[in-house]
């Protein structure tokens, strides 16, 4: 009887999944009053949207073009890397999004900036855009594929310069995730903004600065892979330094520097990667340096939605009249609760003088780590060579490959 | 009594079909229409030939695995270090691609070959960390899956970094002499279905048909009595492990030469412990295995779709035949059900009274 009942129960269960009412085809939503067809948009990241940094910072730029551009639609994927889906890929991913109607698909790592070559020649029609990478700057990308990135490097002078005018001991740490030309040329503006700020405002000699970078390996803490972060801050500050700069994605450096203020000594930290970074431990934080996609991604969905968009290399300014402005600025810098007023007018002062172009931090001479010339005196660097930055500055600790 | 014999052939299925059921208990719970649910997974799977082709390139790697995992099970071991070994065999076929230098058919089979050797040699490390340390298998598997993990990050990041600076996602494409050929642009190698159809019947036949087989099923029944009776455990333990770590090792070849073409971090991803529940919900009988490996590889495929249709989580995939297993494992068996099954069937269970008790 038992069995009968069985058989009976799943062949119901067949039935009920077998007679489920065929698809409706494509149910079209038409509006023919409407002057644009509203854009559909593809957004995969490499981490979850939800990780308080990297990946967050971009599905929070593409909530900004859903809120922004009337009819936009944002398709998310997230996590897609090799170990958390093995079974994804960049262009099965893409197939769907573009079956989708996504005429626009930005993708938000450099990891995927090879697959994104190559689903871009798969579908000529729609405009792929890939932040951070460089491949329209090097040359031959198909002309459906544009690369967007914020020019987080002014934002990491301020963070250098707020470090030298807080640090007594005259010792920075900067804690750095990997090691590639991007993390290269961050750390590198950090320490160019502490140098001038150390010798300009704080009335040192700049070859006493001592900046040091260590590189945990990784974005993120992986046990038994990457250093651990935390024992990182904690080496720095145990050897002599009192300000920790992070330039990675999870805030281990702020909240070590927490727990060592809470313990009587006098230390701060600079964190990075998100605008409240400093709620952690608001008291020892000098300020907060962002990335903010939305003013870029909002601009490129208007300029696909009307057909304007044009292929290009986009290296994104700040607002400088408000770094703290979502709405206009491509990367920003959040003052923290840690400043005294002395280093905030200071500070300030440094970033007008940022802003009017008074103050370039890339005048020469300066030599690389290994004290060759990089950019001769009186010259400029360029956006090219502060991009392909091949080592850490000359003053600079740490391995610069 | 033929009802019986009837269900206890299709008993693999009620813990799917009861998941199913749990799954569409759990949509509309969370207010999702399971009818779209599913015709997205089913689109997402075999929507289109890519698709298909798609579903049909992961379940090679899933299924050499589960195939090695099934002379493991029968000898009555845990071989929970396939993830390591499959990473193993990946960076021994890297190894090959990146720096030899021979003709394509030569280059495949160096890799082939070598790849099969890794994930043997790392398997049988576990096995003789068994037999002559104490370790169970499954903390020699654990650590050596870490291991396995840290030294290829070591790779990529270091020696065999590309030569834009080192980054954690992996190491420049191969050639594409070193890879396999695929069909039609896809992931798919026809030649690794190939490969994966000889082992399933090499595997099929050695535990049916051999003397080895039947060594196995003994060590795994009762080891003291199989020892009794002459059969060396420590051989055979280490040869399961070997034996399975080889197809491992295969399987992460087929990863880096045609799923992917390149060596990356964490190139497994988990398709190892996705192969112990494949064995487990085959109810570890061999035909059984390469259809449950295609349909796990159908669902995960199909929750890419459907991820990104309704923006629900995509690691649904995951529940879902997660909760298969979970519906396995608390059925027990067959017999817990009152149907009963027969002993041809009970010989292929691997003893598992060693963990439950």
């Amino acid at each position: 009887m038992k069995n009968n009942l069985l058989v009976i129960f799943l062949a119901l269960a067949l039935l009920l999944v077998a007679c489920q009412p065929a698809a409706p085809a494509e149910s079209a939503t038409e509006d023919p009053g409407a002057e644009m067809e509203p854009l559909t948009f593809g957004m995969v990241l490499v981490g979850p949207k939800n990780d308080r940094g990297w990946s967050q910072a971009h599905y929070e730029g593409g909530l900004f073009v859903e809120n922004n551009l009337e009819g936009a639609t944002m398709v998310v994927f997230e996590s897609l890397n090799p170990g958390d889906k093995p079974e994804a890929t960049l262009e099965g991913v893409v197939d769907d999004m573009v079956s989708q109607g996504a005429s626009l698909v930005i993708t938000t790592s450099d990891a995927f900036e090879e697959d994104t070559v190559g689903v871009a020649e798969k579908y000529p029609d729609v405009i792929f855009i890939n932040s951070s990478g460089d491949d329209v700057l090097v040359g031959g990308a198909p002309t459906n594929l544009g690369n967007i990135m914020g020019q987080m490097v002014k934002m990491k002078y301020i963070a250098g310069c707020a470090a030298a005018l807080a640090t007594e001991s005259g010792q920075i740490g900067y804690l750095g995730p990997l090691i590639n030309t991007e993390t290269r040329r961050e750390a590198s503006a950090a320490y160019l903004g502490a140098r001038y700020c150390y010798e300009n405002y704080q009335g040192n000699d700049p070859a006493e600065l001592d900046f040091t970078v260590t590189w945990i390996g990784f974005w993120f803490n992986i046990p038994g892979v990457t250093l651990d972060p935390t024992e990182v801050v904690t080496s720095f500050f145990d050897s002599g330094a009192d300000v920790v700069m992070s330039g990675i994605d999870t805030p281990e450096a702020i909240d070590g520097t927490g727990q060592r203020a809470s313990r009587g000594d006098t230390v701060w930290a600079s964190p990075y990667g998100h605008i409240d970074g400093c709620d952690n431990s608001p008291n020892v934080c000098l300020g907060s340096a962002f990335f903010n996609w939305g003013p870029a991604y909002l601009g490129t969905a208007q300029s696909v939605s009307d057909s304007s968009w044009t292929q290009a290399w986009d290296w994104n300014l700040p607002n400088w009249d408000d770094l703290t402005d979502l709405s206009t600025t491509a990367v920003g810098w959040n003052n923290g609760p840690g400043l005294t007023a002395d280093m905030q007018a200071n500070l300030d002062d440094f970033i007008s003088k940022l802003a009017s172009g008074e103050l370039n931090l890339w005048t020469g001479p300066i030599n690389l780590q290994d004290g060759s010339e990089y950019v001769a005196d009186g010259e400029v660097a360029t956006d090219n060579e502060i991009w392909y930055l091949p080592q850490l500055l000359e003053g600079m600790e740490g391995p610069s490959e | 009594m033929r009802i019986r014999t009837w269900i206890v052939r299709i008993w693999p299925l009620v813990p799917i079909l009861a998941a199913l059921l749990f799954t569409i208990g759990l949509l509309v719970l969370f207010g999702a229409d399971p009818v779209e649910v599913f015709q997205a997974m089913w689109q997402g799977a075999f929507g289109t030939q890519d698709k298909t082709l798609s579903v049909v390139a992961f379940t090679i790697p899933l299924l050499l695995s589960s195939l090695g995992l099934l002379l493991t099970f029968t000898a009555g071991l845990w071989n929970i270090g396939i993830e390591g070994q499959i990473v193993m065999g990946a960076v021994a076929a890297s190894w090959v691609a990146l720096f030899m230098d021979a003709t394509s058919p030569v280059l495949i089979a160096v890799e082939v070959i070598l790849a099969m050797l890794a994930g043997a040699l790392w398997a049988g490390v576990a096995g003789i960390l068994k037999t002559r340390g104490g370790v169970h298998e499954i903390f020699g598997g654990l650590a050596l899956n870490s291991l396995a993990i840290i030294f290829t990050n070591y790779l990529i990041s270091g020696p065999w970094q590309p030569p834009e600076g080192g980054s954690f996602f992996g190491t420049v494409p191969f050639r594409e002499i070193s890879q396999l050929s695929r069909f039609a642009d896809s992931r798919f190698a026809p030649f690794s279905l190939l490969v994966a159809m000889v082992a399933l019947v090499m595997v099929f036949v050695a535990l049916r048909g051999t003397t080895w087989g039947l060594k196995l099923k003994a060590l795994g029944q009762n080891p003291r009595s199989a020892f009794l009776l002459g059969v060396s455990s420590e051989r055979e333990t280490i040869l399961a492990m070997m034996f399975c770590g080889a197809l491992a090792g295969l399987a992460g070849a087929v990863r880096v030469l045609s799923w992917y073409d390149n060596l990356k971090q964490n190139i497994s991803g988990g398709i190892g412990y996705l192969a112990l529940l494949v064995v487990m919900l085959a109810a570890y009988r061999t035909l059984w295995v390469p259809l449950i490996a295609f349909f796990f590889s159908a669902v995960l495929n199909g929750a890419i779709t459907l991820q990104l249709r309704t923006q629900l989580h995509s690691s649904l995939g995951g529940i879902l035949t997660g909760v298969m297993v979970l519906f396995v494992l608390l059925f027990g068996s067959s017999k817990a059900l009152g149907i009963g099954k027969s002993s041809e069937d009970e010989a292929l269970e691997p003893d598992t009274s060693e963990i439950e008790s």
